[in-house]
């Protein structure tokens, strides 16, 4: 019984790490622009139809797949920052929710357009088959995309914090109009996070896409997920992202595995409106 | 004294329509129209008079249409009798999360109403009380005129008109009361109105319960409508996404905004179904979106307001001659 559990608790850990790296992208952007993009989650849907048009294309697995959906997803978030987000964020809070709203629903019903709706999968050995390590059964293809993601989250946080480019966009953060008296470009340095933001969303996707169901509407399940994320580990912080995304992954393994799997979704959305209730600047932050 | 003759010919027009149109394609059309039309009118008090931009609005939507269907499926009552209790709950729904997230930036309460719908909507699916992933049914032959099921729309058509009069008229003296004014100090800045003694968070919060409450009827009067919902119909997210841009494109924080933008896009939708059929669905949707962000990027005010203001640069234009002290009239 109480090795089950270990089993369910590793499986949510794996899973909370890619939650982690996506709601990275989601913080980030909401920290530095206090701007909150509702199609983050159809970001992470679009991570995941690269690396299923990758596969279908050229047979490849998430070796190619993976750097090429965080190329493509870092582009299609430069082009949403110079295209959308620069204007919106001028304008009433009205223009800027409707704004990424929107841009939610393009590209949700886009990819339903030309997919379809139905449910698609990568092939369960694209990575390799199943390992046991000391008696735990462990997918490969969870290790991979749950390890990848953790290296992957840590290395944002370097970058944040450990680098000139990180300082600067810190510096944008705090005060644009000051780090443009200092030489720093607010645009560049926003439109280079938007960047980071979205490859590091569209990564967590061809990651996730290894071993999940891929289908249009997933990333309005997969935006509450960092919603919940991010308001847990406090906006604009990828440490708290990378704690609440495990905390988030292992509740909803538990959730799944101790009261059913239709009850896990319910569980997480719950416990984000409780935490709106009584400790809405997060598990970490400050009132 | 012009404006109340365009609303005289506007609302003879409405009245008329049903018999100018008298096909049963039109007779419905325009019933469909008059019912977003009230969804997004009461979306339109929160979102538009408040600036608080409810993705969620389904949620209210479904407990009406639920309640209602409720009312005749397991106590054989008339629908009608179920619209008090969906009020109940939506009011009730509508101040849980409201309570919280009203105190915040908009954003939370933004984030917060898309939670709620989807929780709902998988609680409701999986609860068999309230018909799981299959639904309520309501009468499918009416025993009498309160079960209101009718085979012509035109019953439907003016009954929906009536509760829309009363949803602009309740809309129109809710923003000319000291509730409206403090909504848009609030709007404009919310610090400074805080710092002059309105009660922000407090009127948020009843101008939102105002509009779950509204939004309930429309949601009762669309259950009574088909006869039937289920999780789809009654609380899947594109009723919020038809709700937000009908409120949104016609002009959010206008009277009659809801009204044009629900008569530019029902009739856009019916056309584009049936002429693309099933695969129209997702066609229809990714038009939507780009109708949004088109709204946010270039004119938040809407429809309404694009035309005000070309009409007002117009009349400058004609006017500047004439110069000014020549038109006090009210």
């Amino acid at each position: 019984m109480s090795f089950v559990l270990v089993q369910v608790i590793v499986g949510g850990l794996l899973l909370g790490a890619i939650y982690a790296l996506f709601s990275s992208g989601l913080t980030l952007v909401w920290g530095m622009m206090n701007i909150v993009n509702f199609a983050h989650g159809d970001f992470v849907m679009l991570g995941m139809y690269v690396a299923y048009v990758v596969y279908t294309l050229l047979g490849a697995g998430p070796l190619l797949g993976a750097p090429l959906a965080a190329l493509v997803l870092a582009t299609v978030g430069v082009i949403v920052y110079f295209a959308l987000i620069r204007e919106i964020m001028k304008g009433p809070m009205l223009a800027q929710i409707l704004g990424t709203f929107g841009l939610a629903l393009l590209l949700r019903y886009s990819v339903f357009w030309w997919f379809g709706a139905n449910f698609l999968s990568l092939p369960q050995d694209i990575v390799g088959g199943t390992f046991v390590i000391g008696g735990l059964r462990i997918e490969a293809s969870r290790l991979l995309a749950g390890v990848v993601a953790l290296l992957v989250t840590l290395g944002l946080h370097l970058l944040l914090t450990r680098t000139s480019l990180g300082s600067k966009m810190l510096a944008v953060a705090e005060d644009s109009t000051a780090a443009q008296l200092m030489g720093i470009r607010p645009d560049t340095m926003q439109a280079i996070a938007w960047a980071i933001a979205a490859g590091a969303t569209g990564l967590a996707g061809a990651l996730i896409a290894t071993f999940f169901y891929i289908v249009p509407t997933v990333g309005e399940t997969l935006a509450i997920v960092a919603f919940v994320t991010v308001s847990l580990g406090g906006f604009g912080s990828v440490p708290g992202a990378l704690v609440a995304g495990l905390l988030i992954g292992v509740i909803e393994s538990l959730s799944a595995y101790l009261i059913g799997a239709v009850y896990k979704d319910i569980v997480v959305y719950s416990l984000f409106l409780g935490f709106l209730w009584f400790r809405p600047q997060g598990l970490m932050g400050k009132s | 004294m012009r404006r109340w003759l365009w609303l005289t010919v506007g609302l003879a027009l409405v009245i008329a329509y049903p018999l100018l149109f008298s096909t049963p394609f039109h007779q419905r059309l325009g019933a469909l129209v008059l019912l977003y039309a009230i969804a997004a009118s009461a979306w339109n008090i929160v979102g538009g008079y408040a600036g608080q931009v409810s993705v969620g609005h389904v949620v209210f939507f479904g407990c009406g249409a639920y309640a209602a269907m409720g009312a005749y499926a397991h106590f054989g009552l008339s629908p009608l009798v179920g619209i008090p209790a969906g009020i109940a709950v939506a009011v009730a729904i509508a101040a849980v999360i409201g309570v919280p997230t009203l105190r915040l930036s908009g954003h939370y309460f933004s984030m917060a109403t898309i939670a709620v719908a989807e929780l709902l909507r998988l609680i409701v699916t999986n609860t068999d009380y309230l018909g799981a992933a299959v639904g309520l049914s309501g009468p499918t032959v009416p025993r009498n005129v309160f079960d209101v099921s009718f085979i012509s729309a035109l019953p439907y058509y003016y009954l929906f008109l009536t509760v829309l009069a009363i949803t602009l008229g309740i809309t129109w003296w809710m923003a000319n009361s000291r509730m409206g004014f403090y909504l848009r100090a609030i709007r404009d800045s919310e610090r400074a109105a805080r710092s002059l003694g309105a009660p922000a968070s407090r009127t948020k919060l009843y101008a939102f319960m105002l509009s779950a409450g509204l939004t309930s009827v429309a949601g009762a009067l669309y259950a009574m409508m088909f006869g039937f919902v289920d999780p789809e119909s009654g609380l899947g997210i594109l009723i919020s996404v038809k709700i937000l841009i009908m409120a949104a494109l016609g002009g959010a924080g206008l009277l009659f905004g809801p009204l044009v933008g629900a008569a530019i896009l029902v009739p856009l939708e019916e056309i584009s179904n049936n002429m693309l059929g099933g695969k129209g669905a997702g066609l229809t949707f990714v038009v939507y979106g780009a109708i949004i962000v088109l709204i946010a990027r270039f004119q938040p005010g809407g429809i309404l307001t694009l035309i005000k203001r070309l009409w007002a640069k117009r009349g400058k234009r004609a006017e500047s001659p004439a110069a000014a002290g020549a038109t006090h009239a009210p």
